[in-house]
């Protein structure tokens, strides 16, 4: 019954994802790719809950449908043009990338069927969170001040380059 | 129905990634190239979290890694975003096939 309703959910939920990933490609108003943009993350954010990763799934929904999606919306606004329905016409290389996409969409599947995952049968633990508080200040303390002094020069860098001079 | 396993999410993943790639190799706005450029990223942290979750449930190596993408994920998001306002700035048009000022 349980195994029954997580493959329903993931159905659900890939449904959910890829056509809002296709609604983020094919739309041509830049400001209803946003939207589905949001949709997307939000999806995503769902799966992380089906892959027991209560943290990440906070983390997406708090960064990425919170604070990317309105950063983006704060640039359709500042690029703005008269006729937002031709805002995001796609260009005349459709064609050519779409069959590079399938091709290596096919590559992909073909080498994931084919590899013997080494798979494991411990169950995760109930509450990721402290786990992952532990993690990033004990193994993983080097990568988390450095990339936070990436994200400080990244928030320094946007200042310089967005400012009026 | 058969039960849900590690190639499943792989699969997704997968599928998010190539429809992004489309959308970043077939759009004109800047702004919707870096759109598909964050699903890209979304698509691998599906595959980190699946691994995570089926190789090594325990110490939860994908998971930090997850963390990781999000953070760099956000910071190239600001300074994309902050470029593509600047050459608005400069040029009135975002469209990638006019900014060809380096191209030979």
């Amino acid at each position: 019954m349980e195994q029954n309703i997580t493959t329903t959910v993931f159905y659900l939920l890939a449904f959910v994802i890829l056509a809002s990933a296709f609604g983020v490609v094919r739309s041509t108003d830049v400001f209803h790719n946003a939207l589905y943009l949001v949709l997307c993350f939000l999806g995503v954010a769902g799966l992380f809950l089906l892959l027991r990763a209560d943290f990440l799934a906070a983390v997406q929904v708090l960064i990425y449908a919170g604070a990317v999606t309105i950063l983006v919306i704060f640039a359709i606004m500042l690029t703005r043009r008269p006729d937002m329905s031709k805002s995001n016409l796609p260009n005349q290389r459709q064609g050519p990338a779409f069959v590079l996409a399938g091709l290596l969409f096919i590559t992909m599947v073909l080498a994931f069927t084919s590899t013997d995952w080494s798979l494991s049968v411990q169950a995760v633990p109930e509450q990721t969170t402290r786990l992952i508080g532990q993690l990033l200040l004990n193994e993983y303390v080097w990568p988390f001040e450095i990339v936070s002094v990436v994200l400080l020069v990244a928030l320094i860098g946007a200042l310089i380059l967005a400012r009026e001079d | 129905m058969s039960p849900i396993g590690l190639n499943h999410f792989l699969i997704l993943s997968a599928a998010l990634f190539v429809i992004s790639l489309w959308g970043i190799l077939a759009k004109r706005n800047g702004v919707a190239i870096l759109m598909s450029i964050e699903l890209m990223l979304n698509s691998v942290n599906i595959a980190m979290v699946a691994f995570s979750r089926y190789i090594t449930p325990t110490v939860l190596t994908g998971q930090i890694f997850a963390i990781f993408i999000i953070t760099i994920a956000a910071g190239e998001a600001a300074i994309g975003l902050a470029i593509i306002l600047l050459i608005y700035r400069h040029r009135k048009t975002i469209d990638a096939d006019e900014i060809d000022l380096m191209k030979w």
